[in-house]
């Protein structure tokens, strides 16, 4: 529902907040802002994007180019709710090889069968 | 670096690849606020000298003093060669900024991964590593030369920001924007995605002890009267700031980014003053970044100055962590150099002349100020209480709740709506499964190591390139075409060389600005002032600001164009600074041989204030050394200082002139000397003349002995002094 054209309506709308002293004001503005942004906290505990995976394979060590190439394979293999780094952990413990090798390898289309098959498995 | 040799943007290249930043981690500086003295003054709102900078002009009659005020003082640049703006921000350094922010190209926000190289940019930089990096190094050796540390700072927005915030967090940049509100609002970026990686991000930023600053200002640049949105200001705010603060970041690196929203001629003050107390009464525990306003401003530099030093009334009225600034230049092109550097001294000048302002006036809160910034704050409560009632944030932000020009609770039903479920990015969000793992340093959110028995990922698998930077890979250059190398390359000759071209942004960019008036109409003066632009065989040339001083007496041009020619050093005869004795040389000189000036301004002027610098004793002047004088005022006729001096038997006449009109100075010194020439005292005298308009090369034509112009000091004109005496008595 958009939100429609709308005369001024303050003072009549104030009525709840006018008797309120300046501590309470305060007070409430920060509680209000506090329930607006919990689903927001929320959703970016639980979610992850190529962005925020590209930076973690950033922090890995691999180049931008690297890390671009990486996820979409990730997201290809539909692995992206495991994690992007964790893919590339997997690589490098399941075949023994560094996490460098491991992330160039599954670049190379290397390494994904086991990969795969682990996060089927039973771990 | 020495101080009178260019940074080497070729050295600063070299090696680029192995360069760390001098400080990392040292994330951002603020300056030392408090009381200190420079000269004859206390600051109460002051930071410490700078070891090397450039005072304002007029410090010159104070001892050259360079109080640097509290705030640390922002300077936006970005020409889109990032090479030429490293030249730039030295200069600006200089002048007082310690806070350089490099605006991004056009089109990054929505460039999904980093950009590698250094592309030529539009309307700022590609924001990449090797371009940071070059910066960073080049602020390293800036920031030594000038004795403070230099934040740097970029933008931390679009579809890749956790991998900007991990790029800038390695690279050791100190500050950055991020505020995902502004994804959402102005680059249709979907929101969830927005949120999502704005949390990683703003991880980031905490771990590298970043600075943020958000993006409520521009909301004042969207809405149609900007003063209207105030309300929902404190909303934007306050979701960005708590957000962040969850996340982790430090309360005191948590910045609003403020504007003034009015600007005159609305009743600046009285619309801008309430908001600016109702922001940092609410917001006390954050920090305030002050900017200036730029929602109003048309191509003139002398109004955009005045209103931007309304708004550093408000900074000191009520109070800035950060002041920013913006170049008074900006509503006309995308600033030149002149322009950053007289924003910061605008900046620096207004703050140091407010200091302390606070303790000497109170604000009036018992009147209609307290009851318009406790409505403001009602305000805001309400449009909360609305937020929620719609369904939260998101479903607010769908039905177009945001930048409605309307005073809230009144709506325009013009806001910008933005759909939840769509956006950039809408179909690349994926719910973490249980097993999630993400393995390194700064990840925020759900991160399962508990399935491999470890608490974080130096048990799993080691550092990460946030604790060991020998980790990162860095690229040099994609683009073999479109680079550093390649422009640095096309402008060579003109880098350490003899030949020369006038500049406003880019190395040999030839770009004058002429400033002219016609004595006609508005139309017309604009085809005229091109077509003088022409005769003048300038290129490319454009109007950049008409204003009509009368619809038909007259109207002010100014027009930029390019000049087609180099100069050469090599061919210029360069005036050379005046010559200085030591201050003993010349008082053993004085004691001596006793020396008595006859000093007055000459013609019908009145101006004494520069004379009286060049002989008290109290401005240096030349009484210091001994030497004695007569001053005889101002509008002195030309024959009563040679009588003075005849009668008085001195040694010389001291003249100083002001007037320059129709060259009326020049042509009273001739009379000067012919008059004393005809009295038979020329060869006994020596005669100095002096004035902010002399050029000396011209002065020296008319038979003076010496000349100054503007800048001379005491001891130049005692050193020109007694040469001339030494010669005489030489003779």
């Amino acid at each position: 529902m958009s939100v429609q054209r709308k005369e001024d309506t303050f003072f009549e709308d104030r009525k709840h907040l006018e008797n309120l002293s300046d501590q309470e004001i305060h007070d409430k503005f920060w509680a209000l802002t506090e329930e607006i942004i919990a689903p927001l906290l929320d959703l970016s505990e639980k979610n992850t994007t190529p962005s925020v995976e590209r930076s973690v394979l950033l922090r890995l060590g691999f180049s931008s180019i690297e890390a671009k190439a990486l996820v979409e394979k990730v997201m290809d293999h539909g692995l992206m709710a495991k994690g992007a780094g964790h893919v590339v952990y997997v690589a490098s413990k399941e075949n023994n090889v560094s996490i460098k090798d491991a992330g160039f390898g599954l670049l190379e289309d290397k390494y994904w069968d086991s990969v795969i098959k682990y996060f089927k498995g039973d771990k | 670096m020495d101080i009178n040799k260019k940074i080497d943007i070729e050295e600063i290249l070299k090696d680029i690849e192995n360069y760390r930043p001098k400080h990392p981690g040292r994330g951002w500086t603020w300056r030392d606020a408090g009381a200190h003295e420079y000269g004859d003054f206390v600051y109460y709102q002051s930071g410490s000298p700078l070891k090397n900078s450039v005072p304002l002009p007029s410090a010159r009659s104070l001892q050259n003093i360079d109080p640097q005020p509290d705030s640390v003082i922002t300077t936006e640049i970005a020409s889109g060669r990032f090479e030429d703006d490293i030249r730039r921000m030295r200069m600006a350094a200089w002048h007082g900024a310690d806070h350089i922010m490099v605006i991004r190209t056009a089109g990054q926000s929505h460039f999904d991964g980093l950009i590698e190289g250094t592309t030529q940019g539009v309307g700022g930089i590609p924001v990449t590593r090797k371009q940071v990096r070059a910066q960073r190094k080049a602020l390293d050796m800036i920031e030594e030369e000038v004795g403070r540390p230099i934040n740097y700072h970029s933008y931390i927005s679009g579809v890749a920001g956790p991998e900007i915030a991990v790029m800038f967090a390695e690279e050791g940049v100190n500050g950055a924007h991020q505020d995902p509100q502004y994804n959402v609002l102005y680059r249709n970026i979907n929101m969830v995605r927005s949120f999502v990686d704005a949390a990683e991000s703003k991880k980031i930023i905490q771990y590298a002890n970043i600075a943020q600053i958000d993006g409520a200002h521009n909301a004042n640049a969207t809405a149609k009267d900007a003063w209207n949105v105030m309300p929902e200001l404190l909303v934007q705010h306050a979701i960005n700031s708590l957000f962040s603060e969850k996340i982790g970041i430090k309360p005191e690196n948590i910045l609003l980014s403020t504007v003034p929203p009015a600007a005159a001629p609305a009743p600046d003050i009285r619309l801008n003053l309430p908001y600016a107390i109702a922001l940092r009464n609410l917001f006390s525990k954050y920090k305030m970044r002050a900017q200036m306003n730029t929602k109003y401003m048309d191509s003139s530099t002398r109004e955009a100055t005045v209103t931007h030093v309304l708004n550093l009334l408000i900074s000191r009225l009520t109070s800035a962590d950060v002041q920013s600034t913006i170049t008074p230049d900006e509503g006309r092109n995308v600033p030149w150099h002149i322009y950053n550097i007289e924003a910061v001294d605008t900046a620096k000048q207004a703050l140091i002349g407010m200091d302390n302002l606070k303790e000497l006036v109170n604000l009036n809160l018992e009147g209609d100020l307290g009851k318009e910034v406790r409505y403001l704050k009602e305000r805001a409560i309400l449009y909360m209480e609305d937020i929620i009632k719609q369904g939260g944030y998101f479903a607010a932000v769908g039905n177009a709740a945001f930048i409605d020009s309307g005073l809230f609770p009144e709506r325009n039903g013009d806001g910008i709506a933005r759909d939840p479920e769509g956006g950039i990015g809408a179909d690349a969000i994926f719910v973490r499964d249980e097993d999630y793992l993400a393995p390194v340093a700064a990840h925020y959110g759900y991160n399962n190591f508990k399935q491999y028995g470890v608490k974080n990922h130096l048990e799993l698998i080691g550092e990460c390139t946030l604790e060991n930077a020998d980790l990162i890979t860095f690229i040099d250059e994609l683009d073999e075409n479109d680079n550093v190398h390649v422009r640095m390359e096309e402008n060579k000759k003109y880098r350490n060389s003899n030949l020369l071209k006038p500049e406003v942004e880019w190395l040999a960019d030839g770009i004058v600005a002429v400033d002219l008036f016609f004595p006609t109409s508005k139309n017309i003066a604009q085809a005229a002032a091109l077509e003088v632009g022409h005769k003048m065989n300038l290129e490319d040339v454009e109007v950049i600001h008409t204003e009509i001083l009368h619809p038909a007496e007259g109207t002010r041009v100014q027009f930029k164009g390019k000049v087609p020619f180099d100069i050469d050093i090599d061919s210029l005869v360069i005036p050379v600074d005046p010559e200085e004795m030591s201050e003993k040389e010349i008082a053993d000189f004085v004691l001596d041989n006793p020396v008595l000036v006859v000093a007055g301004t000459i013609g019908e002027d009145e101006h004494s204030v520069g004379l009286r610098e060049i002989i008290d004793i109290k401005h240096g002047g030349i009484e210091k050394y001994g030497i004695t004088y007569e001053y005889m005022g101002t509008s002195v006729p030309i024959e009563k200082m040679v009588d003075a001096a005849i009668e008085l038997n001195a040694q010389a006449i001291l003249i100083s002139t002001i007037i320059s009109h129709d060259d009326i100075h020049y042509r009273n010194m001739k009379k000067l000397v012919d008059y004393a020439t005809e009295k038979g005292v020329r060869d006994k005298l020596v005669i100095i003349v002096g004035g902010t308009q002399v050029t000396p090369e011209l002065a020296l034509k008319n038979g003076v002995d010496a000349a100054f112009g503007r800048g001379t000091k005491g001891i130049h004109v005692a050193t020109a002094l007694v040469k001339a005496l030494q010669e005489k008595a030489g003779k």
